[in-house]
Order: C-alpha cells, then structure tokens, then sequence
C-alpha cells in the first residue's frame, strides 16, 4: 500500500471541471513530482489533498485513512506539511517566530528544539536571520523559510507547491538541494514544479498534469527522454 | 534566551497599560472621594468605564482577529438586557450586591458570549467578509426583538409576550402583576449598582483576559489567521475554532458591558443600542489604533469625555462638534502618519519606551 494514495480525484470550481479523476500514488521515502503547465491543476491538486478545497468526488487516503474528510489542521497532525504557493510567510512575525509557528501542533518542547536545531542546519541563512522579520527577508529567503516552517511540524511527507518559483538560478539550486536532503533525512516529498527539467532530475517518479487530466507518468529518468516530455516541458 | 527577552517585553508593555489605568484610577477615586468631582465628572465615570471596555473587545475582533464586526452594540444590548432582567428578579432574594451584581455580569457576559456563538457558528466558517454585514443585520434585529419584547410577573410566574398585541391579551393576576420588560419602553427598575469602581474592576478583568489570551499559543493562532489565512492553515492551525473563540470572547465583554451599563440607568430602551453605537465603538477601535488595546482605552476616555466637557465650557459650547470633528481628524492624522508617528515614537524613546511599544505594533500586539 502507498503511503499517499490519490483515487479517481475530481475538483470543481463552480462549473469548471478542474481536476478529471486523476489517481496516483507517492510511496513512502520517495519524492514524487507533478508537473504541468500553468493552469493545470497542480494547485488545485495539493490544496485538496491538503484539506483546503473541497473535491467532488474520489479518494484521497494518507496511510489507510481518507483525507477527503478531514479538515485541514487534522491532515498537518497527520504528518503531512504543505509548502503552499507563493511563499505564505506570516510577514511581520521574525523568522524565529515563523518557524515555531510551523511546529504550532506540537508539545513536546525539546523535541521542537531539536527540530529547529536541524531547520537551521539545513537553512544556515534562517538561522544568521532568526531575528529579522519575515517580510523583509528576499524572495529566496522566504522560500526557505516556508519550507523551514513546514518541516517544523516534523512531517512524514512534505507537500510543495512550486518552491523554485521566481528565484534566480543559485536559489533555485539550493531549494532543490535541500529537497534532496530532507529525502535523504527519510521524509517523502510530494513535489509540484513548472520547473521540469529541475523537478525530474530529483524525482524517482514523475506525472504530468495537462488541464486537469494525467497524460503521463513513469520514472523520472525515463519522462527525461520522453520526446513529448522534451518538447512541451524541457523545451528540447 | 530569546523568548524569555520576548516575553518580558510584552508583559512590560502590558503593565504599563495596567499602570495608566490604575493611574486614571486613582486620580477619579481621589477627586470624587475628596468632593471635589463635578457632577458632570461624576456622571461620566460609567459611561467611560462602558466604553472603555467595548473598545477593548471589540478591538479582539478587529485587531487581532482581523474580521470587522459592526454590531457589537447588539451584543452590548443582549447583555444589558438579561443582566438587568436577573437583577431585577433577584433583587428581593440576593440582597448583598457583592453577589448580585458579579453574578448580573457572568449571565450578562454569557448571554452575548451564547449569541455570538450562534451568529459566529454558520459566518466564521466562510471565507471573506461575511462578519460586518451579517453582525449589523444582527444588531437591528435585536433591536428590534427586544423593542417587541414583553416580560411581566404575576402570582402564576413570568409571561412572556413578543409585540404589544399579544401582551395586551396575557390575563393577569392585578394585584400581583410587575412588569419587568415593557417593549419600547425598556427595562424600567434596574438596581442602580454600578458605579466607577466596579467599572474600573472591570476594565482590569476585560484588559488581563484579553492581553493574556493575546500573549498565548491562541492567541499568536488567532493572529496568524489575521495575517496569513492559507499559511495558518498549512501549519494546522483550526481557523473556525480560533475565529470564534476571538468572536466569542469579544461578545462576552460587550455583553458584560452592557450589564454596566444598564445598572446605571434607571431605564433602558433597546433603540439605544443601534448601529451609531456599534459605529462609534469602532471609531474608538479605529483612532486608538487597531491591534492596540492601551490605544483603545486612551481613545475611548478622550472621545467619550470630551464632548461632555465642551458643552460645559461656556462659549465653546457652540463649536463643540466641531472641535470634536478636529480631534477625530488630528487622532486619524497622528496615527496614521508615518513622520508624526516617528516623532511620538522618538519622543517615547526618551522614557525607553519607544522601541518596545514599535516591535509589539508590528507584532500586532500592546
Ligand atoms: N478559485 C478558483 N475559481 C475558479 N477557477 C479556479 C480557481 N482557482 C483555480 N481555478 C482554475 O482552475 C484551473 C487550475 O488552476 P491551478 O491553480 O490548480 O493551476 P496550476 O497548475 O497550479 O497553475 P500554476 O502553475 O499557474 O500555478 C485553472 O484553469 C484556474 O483558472
Ligand atoms: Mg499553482
């Protein structure tokens, strides 16, 4: 059984049939990557698995339990984090305060040091700047503090919504990087991406979304070579 | 290290709102003690404590919550109501006022805290600005009910009645008949308990309830819900729990508000508490500085008082909106202008205060 296991998912907006019965899987310890051109669903995806909108019909079990049920802060308590889009830092909270805000559901206060110790070793720019407030860090820099902040919650699996959106080439390596390290610190990692090319370089297995259906999926060394892949997302 | 640093500043900066109104405190209880007080001061004691304490609540709606209600008068009203309705049932058996009158403001403050549970159940739960408009519908028709509202006592026990038509057609017993709540006319008989020093007493709870709860893990996730709603929630925080224990709160103290008030009139209409009320309730909010409740108290002493004391000075009496209408504006202006801003701030400074209440500001907190 699949960690995540995503079954015959529909999601509409009003009308607008966004997501059309897609299923897949992301299987513990790996990271899965959905990518897709804007308008996609991709977003529309995560935010249901993570409670925040409400699907149509289908399935979404985490661990043998459905999701589709649960509200949102339950999923987190699950063990599930969510790097939404667009760098949703609370902006005039220091990054310190950020950061044990991700760990809002937890109690056990020297297990959440001990998370915040590994958070600023993986982000040593979060810890030079624990006392800067959020907003007036860079673009790269909230990036990493989202993703600091989720990992506060110390997930099973790691949700991210385009985490290298608008960084310059260095940052974008960085938060691919990192993304690598928390695989190998054993956290699954579900990962939406525009950034193909990026995306399916980490990735063990790979989907692509087109206006709200999967086309494709495979492992990602073999979507790399894909001739449609190459054309449409990696611009070969 | 950080955090203990953190929270003494915050505390601090709590304190130091507790000591101004400790220090107002003390000023009243020596000038009205030592006879020296006018009957106009005198007068406004209650009043002042009153809004006082609806600012302070309902700046934990708009400040820290986020969401703007525009009916808190509502809240104030079912809380004058049921707090003056028990006193007067209980005036003949409970007659310490010590007892009574804290138990007219737990039933006062529960009743609002009860209806603001149900107004805040079905519209916290949605997204976007539902609150204002659903909550100023709610004040009007509180209003209204309580307008239409009956209750009268005879030997057989309480009659209610909605409309005077209905009331006109309850049989009573003559001899024993007392109306208690008499439609428009309001709630007629309320003992007159209140006085400054319960006021006071009362600032002090509404100020430590809501400071303290502003300074806990709930209150950083009811302000987390202010300042990012899609980040809160991805870091599993309850929105619609935290949104209505803000909401409910709030009611609470505009209902125990409410009670103050009541207690200190010898009548009480419900048309008093109309969407003017609720308005200027939020222009305290708004010119104290939302998010600030020491602001909050400063602004609801200024703008409650000073018209009072305008139309008292003899030849300025003519100009006394006027004047008024200016402070609002040179309130707004300082508040909002960020080189008058730096100036207070610096001025501050100088009493080591400024760098403390400017990192809570941001914070949204002081
Ligand atoms: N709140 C909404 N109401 C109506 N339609 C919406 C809403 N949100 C998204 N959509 C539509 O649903 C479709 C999928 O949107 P979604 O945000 O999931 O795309 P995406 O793959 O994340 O794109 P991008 O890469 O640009 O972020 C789009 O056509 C979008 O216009
Ligand atoms: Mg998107």
């Amino acid at each position: 059984m699949a960690m995540l296991e995503v079954r015959d998912l529909e999601v509409n907006y009003g009308a607008i049939n966004a997501i059309k019965k897609i299923s897949f899987d992301v299987n513990e310890g790996e990271v899965i990557a959905l990518i897709g051109a804007n308008g996609a669903g991709k977003t529309t995806t995560l935010h249901t698995i993570t409670g925040l909108l409400k699907a149509k019909g289908g399935s979404v079990k985490f661990e043998g339990k459905e999701l589709l049920k649960t509200p949102p802060h339950k999923i987190v308590e699950m063990g599930m984090a969510h790097v939404p889009e667009g760098r949703r830092i609370f902006q005039q909270l220091s990054v310190y305060k950020n950061l044990t805000m991700g760990a809002f559901i937890r109690k056990d206060k020297a297990g959440i040091e001990e998370t915040l110790a590994k958070v600023y070793e993986k982000f040593p720019r979060l810890e030079e700047r624990k006392k800067q407030i959020a907003g007036t860090l860079s673009g790269g820099e909230q990036q990493m503090l989202a993703m600091g902040r989720a990992l506060m919650s110390n997930p099973k699996i790691v949700v991210m919504d385009e985490p290298s959106m608008g960084l310059s080439p260095l940052f974008v390596g960085e938060v691919f990087k990192i993304i690598e390290e928390i695989k190998a610190s054993g956290t699954t990692v579900l990962l939406v991406e525009q950034n193909a090319k990026k995306a399916l370089e980490i990735a063990d297995r790979a989907y692509v979304l087109e206006t709200g259906k999967i086309v494709l999926s495979g492992d990602a060394k073999d979507l790399m070579n894909d001739d449609s892949v190459k054309k449409a997302y990696l611009g070969e | 290290m950080k955090t203990l640093n953190t929270m003494n500043k915050t505390s601090k900066n709590n304190f130091i709102t507790y000591g101004i109104v400790l220090a107002i405190f003390i000023f009243c209880a020596v000038y009205i003690e030592t006879d020296m007080a006018t009957f106009l001061f005198k007068g406004l004691m209650v009043p002042i404590c009153v809004n006082v304490i609806l600012a302070v609540s309902l700046n934990l709606t708009v400040g820290i919550l986020g969401e703007l209600s525009l009916g808190h008068a509502g809240f104030m009203c079912v809380g004058a109501f049921a707090g003056s309705f028990f006193s007067m049932m209980t005036q003949e058996t409970l007659t310490s006022v010590w007892i009574r009158f804290p138990l007219a403001f737990i039933i006062g403050g529960l009743s609002a805290a009860f209806i603001g549970l149900l107004v805040g159940i079905p519209v916290l739960r949605l997204r976007g600005d539902y609150l204002a408009i659903v909550t100023l519908a709610f004040c009007e028709i509180i209003k209204n009910i309580m307008n239409n509202l009956y209750i009268a006592k005879d030997i057989n026990g309480l009659h209610f009645a909605i409309g005077v038509g209905a009331y006109n057609e309850i049989e009573f017993d003559a001899a024993s008949k007392q109306v208690l709540i008499n439609g428009a006319m309001g709630i007629t008989g309320t003992p007159n308990d209140s006085n400054y020093f319960w006021g006071f007493a009362l600032i002090f709870i509404t100020l430590i309830v809501i400071l303290n709860l502003v300074n806990s893990r709930t209150g950083r996730a009811i302000m987390s819900i202010r300042d990012n709603r899609i980040a809160a929630e991805s870091v599993g925080i309850n929105i619609t729990k935290h949104k209505l224990i803000a909401f409910v709160i709030s009611a609470f103290f505009a209902g125990v508000a409410g009670v103050l008030y009541s207690h200190n009139l010898s009548s009480v209409i419900a048309t008093k508490f109309d969407y003017n009320y609720s308005i200027l309730v939020l222009v305290f909010v708004v010119l104290g500085g939302i998010g600030s409740m020491r602001g909050s108290v400063i602004a609801a002493i200024i703008l409650t008082a000073l018209p009072e004391f305008l139309r008292d000075i003899g030849n300025l009496s003519d100009y006394r909106m006027l004047i008024y209408a200016i402070l609002l504006i040179a309130m707004m202006l300082i508040n909002n202008n960020d080189y008058l801003h730096q100036m207070t701030q610096g001025v501050l400074g100088k009493f080591r205060l400024g760098k403390k209440s400017k990192k809570n500001e941001q914070e949204g907190v002081s």
